[in-house]
């Protein structure tokens, strides 16, 4: 009895506490984001069509090819498994015009997941979404391809303008009920406000985003562009046509609340969803570009150090 | 969830642990029998560890003295049976450091044993109370195990207004205080009844997680009885029975970092404590058992058991139909906060309050990946701390990093690596770097 032996019947674990872990662990919270965007995915067959499809399949795979190499040829671990370069490349298939050369859908993977994630250390580490770092590549790279829309489905229009763009250059405001359905120009995945909604509203329901930065992203977006709509009605398109019109919907729900790319404080996901938000409207109403959610989002990505260094909690007790 | 947690009381923060409650929450206390050897540490407390007055060979009875206390910070041990001391040794301990005890060999044939005289506790006086919880041997039953009689000398100048009694029993699985409040809630509210009584406070509050309305229908109808006592329903939440957290929900006061419940006017007390204070006035018994849950999918008969101080891990699992083979932990408190045990010879203490044998299916363990800054740490975390920066310091060794960010409040409640989807041990890595940032303090004081 005195002298401390080990027991020899049972293998045990000695860790210190906690025992017990929640059910959360990383490959299951990706693989949530994944189904969250069956949505927007069925959405952009319906209004585009099964090519669409393909353009998804080819984004993924490359994706997750350019990430098994990379990992492989640094001599790391392959973590594909874990989903994330698989939700990059399904992101990144979404913010796509319809009927996107497969070709370029390719290079754009390529470069969202090796310049956007991997040349970081991989996932955890990279600082701007890697989704939209590859749309900012194609962006600059192939301007026309990109800019190039088409009608959708169930659509009599005869413009293929996008909604931001027939503001912008036309003065044209589109029928909100038409941009929350989705009917509308744009890009595959972002146009059906509703299938985005349901994906979104689903993620914050299990709590695998969290609902400060998309709330914060809407309220931003109703004030900024609400006070220039005061300003002049006639000048500036309605708050809500903001809400519906080009990427917003998505970029609040999808690309915005992305966990490495945004902050760790409440605090902090109000100042940075906010921040996108005036951003945005800036962009929009005068800006060169129609749309600006995605250099919103990736102005703000870099804002994210200084943010959660500036928003530290008040500890519990603590007077300031 | 935070959107909604403004309808209950409770704190900002927290987790919702599976609480498996339901293997032992309708068992009643049994009574073990004596095992043939107790090992009864000297220490069973924080502060200074009591002096042996007896020897080897030495014939002890039932709740005689078998060490005294040394310094302030200290108090008596009772022997837990009648029998002979075999010998005074190093032994294991529950903490993991083995710790001096007597081990005493059970004798039934020896015969009397020793009690204090019973009080009226209508009419004894708060000092009488205090004497009686101090030469009683009691320590608080909530981990860290302080001295009882110390907690109800509040120092001069101090004003108390609230003693709140801890029913949150908000670690996953254990029943011990869900069946204390159950089968002695007479007991409970008479215990805080005296507390209050000896730190000269008026007002006295129970406090129990909603997800035990049995315990609370009973206490307030005995809580009826007594004035100025009352029974408050709190959220069920990880860790509503932390001493800040608890009086954050009960009282609304935030007890400020590295400052004591006392300094916010509050006291705050558990269950355990409340009846063994009843116990030591009006039946005029010495601490010579534990309550405790043993349970878990890893135990083949999970029991709510009185368990003498001084009975070793291994007669109590053993009485609890053994540990089954597919066991891979066997914790010493609660799931969240206890001891995982690598020697059943260490004894039962004062303060033990559950024996979980875990599974692996129960551990839930994932392989660890990079920090994925979701912040659900952050948002769990009740202390408002940044645990993802905190433990990345530690690991990086930039201790005075941590400190700035406030790593000597952290509670270990462990919320933290609980909740990381990453799977990083946060609150183990936060463990480490906060006690080298105490040493560091420590060093520059004295520098």
């Amino acid at each position: 009895m005195s002298t401390p032996t080990a027991n020899p019947v049972y293998k045990l674990e000695l860790t210190s506490s906690p025992h017990v872990h929640s059910r959360w662990n990383t490959k299951q919270a990706m693989w949530l984001v994944i189904i969250s965007l069956l949505p927007p995915v069925v959405a952009s067959v319906l209004f585009y069509g099964f090519y669409q499809l393909l353009v998804i399949l080819v984004s993924v795979g490359i994706c997750v090819g350019t990430e098994a190499l990379i990992k492989k040829a640094r001599h790391k671990e392959v973590t594909i498994s874990d989903g994330s370069a698989a939700i990059t490349g399904l992101l990144l298939a979404l913010i796509l015009p319809p009927n996107f050369s497969l070709f370029f859908t390719a290079i754009g993977a390529i470069f969202a997941i090796a310049i956007g994630k991997e040349i970081f250390g991989g996932l955890g580490y990279n600082i701007f979404n890697p989704a939209l770092v590859g749309r900012a590549f194609l962006q600059a790279a192939f301007p026309v391809a990109m800019t190039t829309w088409a009608i959708p489905n169930f659509s009599d229009a005869v413009s293929k303008a996008t909604p931001l763009a027939a503001f912008k250059f036309e003065k044209i405001t589109a029928d909100l009920g038409a941009m929350f359905m989705g009917n509308i120009s744009g890009s595959i995945g972002e146009t059906s406000g509703l299938a985005v909604l349901l994906g979104g509203i689903f993620l914050i329901v299990i709590g695998v985003v969290n609902w400060r930065v998309p709330l914060a992203m809407v309220l931003g977006v109703i004030v900024f562009g609400g006070i220039f709509w005061l300003i002049d009605p006639s000048k500036y398109p309605n708050p809500f046509f903001h809400l519906l019109a080009g990427g917003f919907m998505f970029g609040a729900f999808y690309m915005a609340t992305d966990w490495v790319t945004s902050p760790l404080t409440g605090k902090g996901m109000w100042m940075y969803g906010g921040g996108i938000s005036l951003i945005i409207v800036v962009i929009r109403l005068f800006g060169g570009l129609p749309e600006g959610v995605m250099y919103a989002i990736l102005f703000m990505n870099g804002f994210v150090p200084l943010i959660n260094k500036y928003t530290k909690p008040r500890v519990f007790g603590e007077v300031k | 969830m935070s959107l909604f947690s403004f309808a209950k009381k409770t704190f900002r923060g927290g987790v919702h642990p599976f609480e498996h409650k339901e293997m032992t929450e309708n068992l009643a206390f049994e009574i073990m029998p004596d095992p043939p050897t107790v090992i009864v540490p000297l220490s069973q407390h924080i502060g200074k560890q009591a002096t042996p007055i007896v020897k080897k060979g030495s014939v002890v009875s039932l709740g005689s003295v078998v060490a005294e206390p040394q310094g302030f910070v200290s108090i008596p041990i009772h022997s837990p049976v009648s029998g002979k001391v075999m010998n005074i040794h190093r032994e294991p301990n529950t903490s993991g450091y083995p710790k001096d005890a007597i081990i005493i060999q059970t004798d039934t044939t020896i015969e009397g044993s020793e009690k204090f005289e019973p009080l009226n506790y209508e009419t004894i006086s708060g000092e009488a109370i205090r004497e009686r919880v101090r030469i009683a041997g009691l320590v608080g039953q909530g981990g860290a195990a302080f001295p009882t009689f110390i907690k109800l000398s509040p120092p001069d100048g101090k004003k108390i207004d609230y003693v709140i009694l801890n029913g949150c029993e908000c670690e996953p699985y254990l029943t011990r205080d869900y069946r204390l409040m159950l089968e002695k809630s007479e007991d409970v509210v008479v215990g805080l009844n005296l507390i209050m009584k000896a730190v000269g406070v008026e007002n006295g509050i129970i406090g129990i997680e909603d997800n035990k309305p049995e315990a609370i229908e009973k206490l307030k109808g005995v809580a009826t009885r007594f004035k100025n006592i009352k029974v408050e329903v709190l959220e069920t939440k990880y860790p509503q029975g932390a001493e800040k957290m608890l009086i954050r929900a009960c009282v609304g006061r935030e007890v400020p970092p590295g400052k004591l419940p006392m300094d916010a006017g509050v006291i705050v007390q558990n269950i355990g404590t409340a009846t063994a204070i009843y116990d030591a006035v009006v039946k005029g018994e010495p601490q010579l058992y534990a309550a405790l849950t043993v349970t878990g999918k890893g135990i083949n008969s999970p029991k709510n058991l009185m368990v003498k101080v001084g009975t070793p891990l291994q007669e109590v699992l053993d009485y609890c139909g053994g540990v089954k083979e597919e066991a891979v932990k066997v914790i010493v408190g609660g799931p969240m906060m206890g001891v995982a045990q690598f020697d059943f010879s260490a004894p039962v203490m004062k303060a033990t309050s559950g024996i979980v044998v875990l599974t692996k299916e129960e551990v839930n363990e994932h392989p660890e990946t990079p920090c994925l800054k979701c912040g659900k740490c952050i948002e769990a975390c009740p202390i408002n701390l940044v645990p993802t920066k905190l433990s990345r310091y530690s690991q990086l060794e930039r201790y005075e990093d941590a400190e700035d960010l406030n790593i000597t409040s952290c509670m270990e409640c462990g919320t933290c690596t609980f909740t990381c989807p990453a799977n990083i041990p946060l609150v183990q890595w936060i463990r480490l770097g906060k006690q080298k940032v105490i040493e560091l303090q420590k060093e520059k004081k004295t520098a």
